[in-house]
């Protein structure tokens, strides 16, 4: 057995929706199946080996390759198996992935990992906005899980995410943890202005101060928080900064907030 | 049966199934880890009175430990689940909540649901905080050194309480060193405590008593005082007789402790003024596990 790999004869010019592409949904069927899935594009729909040379047979282990950015919900509500993207994915990465893991090597689209309960995503590149946020309508985000993002995130990083922990080994944009109900995002980079707005609950881990902080946000002092070596032991051995983190350096800047919604989240500046 | 001069009674030792945890106290350092361990465990000799019976199973490096800190590794037993779930809920929140920089953790990943954090949340007031790390879950409590770190839930299994063993000396002195050299070999091992001071019970019992009131009293047959007045199990050369009654997570474990614990005593031997060794049974009519002597020490 090979991996079932879908290479795109050319990259297509609308959205393509790949959310029945994935370990889960193509678990049996036989190959000769798996191509005369009809899959949307604009207005048209096509036959899967109209759009992608389909070869390999191994439902649990899937591949795209080609320009794959605008190939929608890759991945998307899986339950296990393995999907690997060879370069940049479209939006939706990972919406609501249940189980199993997701590779994209290069970027990915807007609203990575929306609604995900549990599996983990690992993108090489960059998220667009709102990557484990909620998508208009929902009312959570991301809601466990592990998303591993390795480049840089885009504005409203964690929007209303409910649990799960999101490590980001770049920068993120503004408002990153807005409307947080629970859950962990790490930063390893920067951090663009006004975290934490509308914050409930949760944990913001930041290398270094925002540059632009809301007023809501309250300073608590500098303390040992013994979770931290539970978490970045949890952590050890990932890609990317945190996965090497001293599990002894627990000390941290405490900030609360958003009080401006009663919230009770924290940032925490490592020192 | 006799070894280094020892008799070995025929007998047997009865114990009980009961409900046994295990839990990982972290701290600062091994002083506060075993103020907290020893606060938790304390009062706890005998479910007839104190509720359970505990004690520490061993001190963990930091290393071990989940959080990275000194810890103790304590067991505690009770009779029913009802009971321990109880017993937890007051004794992690009244003797290691309120320890200054303490952790606690289970210490055992698969059986029935214990607690913990899961209560004593409440004590936040609103501010406590929950993280799941790794798949388990944990509470972090605002108290006034920084943060309580507690495991949401512990894990209880099925245990065996009440295995023991006898040791009939010449002289007070000598049954007391006797259990003093077994108990330091006994607390080597894993999955088992001794529960009683210092591991060692003088007051052995019987079932019943003249009194109506109480289900049991003292072990008349084994009071070398009341020799020639009762029925006694003693020759006139017994002055003394001390037991250690040990709880074990496996019947397996409590096998082991009392084959360690007994050949210490052996090493003694006649020669040490250690006369015989017994055991405490009920004639096998009330305990589920029965640990024959000589079997053990075969």
């Amino acid at each position: 057995m090979s991996a079932l790999t879908f290479t795109l004869r050319s990259a297509p010019a609308q959205r393509v929706d790949a959310g029945m592409l994935t370990p889960t949904a193509l678990a049996g069927q036989a190959v000769s199946d798996i191509a005369a899935i009809m899959l949307k594009l604009g207005k048209r729909a096509l036959r899967a080996d109209e759009l992608f040379d389909i070869a390999g047979d191994d439902t649990t282990d899937i591949v795209f390759r080609g320009d794959c950015s605008k190939l929608e919900r890759i991945g998307a509500g899986m339950k296990s198996g393995r999907v690997t993207v060879d370069g940049d994915a479209g939006p939706y990465v990972g919406q609501g992935l249940l189980g199993g893991t997701i590779t994209v090597a290069g970027s990915a689209g807007a609203f990575c990992a929306t609604g995900m309960k549990g599996g983990r995503i690992d993108i090489v590149g960059n998220v667009g906005e709102s990557a484990g946020g909620a998508i208009p309508g929902e009312m959570k985000g991301m809601a466990g899980g592990l998303l591993l993002v390795g480049g840089n995130a885009g504005d409203r990083l964690g929007d209303r995410m409910r649990r799960g922990q999101i490590l980001v080994g770049g920068n993120a944009g503004d408002y990153c943890g807005t409307r947080m109900i629970a859950g962990t995002i790490a930063v390893a980079g920067t951090l663009g202005a006004y975290p934490a707005y509308g914050m409930k609950r949760g944990t913001l881990i930041l290398n270094a101060l925002p540059a632009q902080m809301l007023p809501t946000i309250v300073d608590c002092g500098a303390h040992r928080l013994g979770f931290l070596s539970l978490l970045y032991a949890s952590w050890k051995g990932l890609p990317g900064p945190f996965g090497a983190l001293d599990a002894s350096a627990c000390t941290v800047r405490r900030y609360m907030g958003d009080m401006a919604v009663g919230g009770r989240g924290e940032l925490l500046v490592r020192g | 049966m006799i070894i280094n001069g020892v008799a070995i009674d025929d007998t047997f030792a009865e114990a009980f199934g009961m409900r046994g945890i295990r839990l990982i106290i972290t701290a600062y350092n091994e002083t506060w880890a075993l103020h907290s361990a020893n606060a938790l465990t304390g009062f706890a000799t005998s479910v007839i009175a104190c509720g359970a019976e505990a004690g520490i199973e061993r001190m963990m490096s930091p290393d071990e430990t989940p959080d990275g800190r000194p810890g103790v590794s304590v067991l505690v037993f009770a009779v029913s689940s009802k009971e321990l779930i109880k017993q937890i809920e007051r004794r992690v929140g009244q003797c290691v909540l309120t320890s200054p920089t303490s952790a606690i953790f289970a210490g055992l990943d698969e059986g029935d649901p214990v607690p913990m954090g899961k209560t004593l949340r409440y004590f936040g007031d609103g501010f406590q905080t929950s993280k799941q790390i790794a798949g388990k879950r944990y509470w972090r409590i605002p108290v006034m050194d920084g943060e309580f770190l507690v495991q949401d839930t512990a894990r209880m299994v099925k245990a065996v309480g009440g295995g023991n063993f006898l040791v009939l000396a010449d002289t007070q002195v000598q049954a007391l060193e006797a259990c003093e050299a077994a108990i330091v070999d006994m607390r080597k091992l894993r999955e088992i405590v001794m529960p009683f001071p210092g591991g060692v019970v003088r007051s052995g019992s019987k079932v019943g008593s003249k009194y109506k009131a109480l289900s049991a009293s003292t072990n008349d047959a084994f009071c070398p005082t009341l020799r020639g007045a009762t029925k006694s199990e003693l020759d006139e050369r017994i002055g003394a007789v001390l037991e250690i009654v040990i709880d074990g997570l496996t019947d397996a474990s409590v096998k082991k402790a009392m084959e360690v614990g007994m050949r210490a005593v052996c090493r003694i031997g006649a020669a040490g003024g250690i006369r015989r060794l017994s055991a405490g049974n009920y004639g096998g009519k009330l305990g589920q596990f029965q640990y024959h002597l000589r079997e053990i020490l075969k």
